[in-house]
């Protein structure tokens, strides 16, 4: 079962408050998504940890209705001063 | 423990280079998993799969093992590594070649 882009970027927006989040619909089915979500929070953590934050607030869905996302995590650049 | 976390945890510590994925190295049931085997391929790196397809114990006991809700996933030494986006961040910054190329000779 789809899901919209938006849910996408509410929930990992209402996890992780700072997060930039840009999602792009990859085949045009609303059901294969590439996900870029940017947060200072994610300073220190390793890949895994930041890929984990990311899932965690997706929760039940990642691996569920969500199957495919590809997800690239970032450090906004300038946060680290 | 349960019996399968024991299991994987015996699967990941069993060889070096572990990838659970859907279906084979030769016919891979996913877009995802099939990047991820391009990928080690493509290093050259010798490795073990796990078809959690044929499995079901596995598939579901790998997600809470490794805190990781999709497959594939890749074990290096008993470690957990990252799914097939980790594998292809870590493949173009040559970490990954780093990782699996340090294997005990």
């Amino acid at each position: 079962m789809p899901m919209a882009a938006s849910e996408i970027e509410a929930l990992i927006r209402a996890a992780i408050p700072d997060a930039e989040v840009s999602i792009r619909d990859l085949k045009g089915d609303g059901d294969h998504y590439a996900a870029k979500v940017a947060s200072a929070s994610f300073a220190g953590m390793s890949r895994v940890r930041q890929h984990q934050a990311v899932y965690a607030a997706l929760g039940a869905r990642m691996g569920g209705e969500l199957h495919a996302l590809q997800l690239e995590t970032l450090v906004p650049s300038g946060d680290h001063q | 423990m349960s019996d399968a976390n024991q299991r994987i945890d015996a699967i990941v510590k069993g060889d070096d280079i572990v990838l659970f994925m859907k279906g084979t190295v030769l016919f891979p049931q996913c877009g995802f998993s099939s990047r991820a085997v391009a990928i080690l391929d493509h290093l050259g790196a010798k490795y073990e799969t796990v078809d959690v397809l044929q499995d079901p114990e596995i598939r579901n006991g790998i997600k809470g093992y490794s805190d990781w809700p999709t497959i594939p996933q890749l074990y290096v030494r008993g470690e957990f590594v990252g799914g097939s986006d980790i594998m292809m961040e870590m493949f173009e910054s040559g970490e990954l070649q780093q990782l699996v190329g340090e294997k005990a000779e």
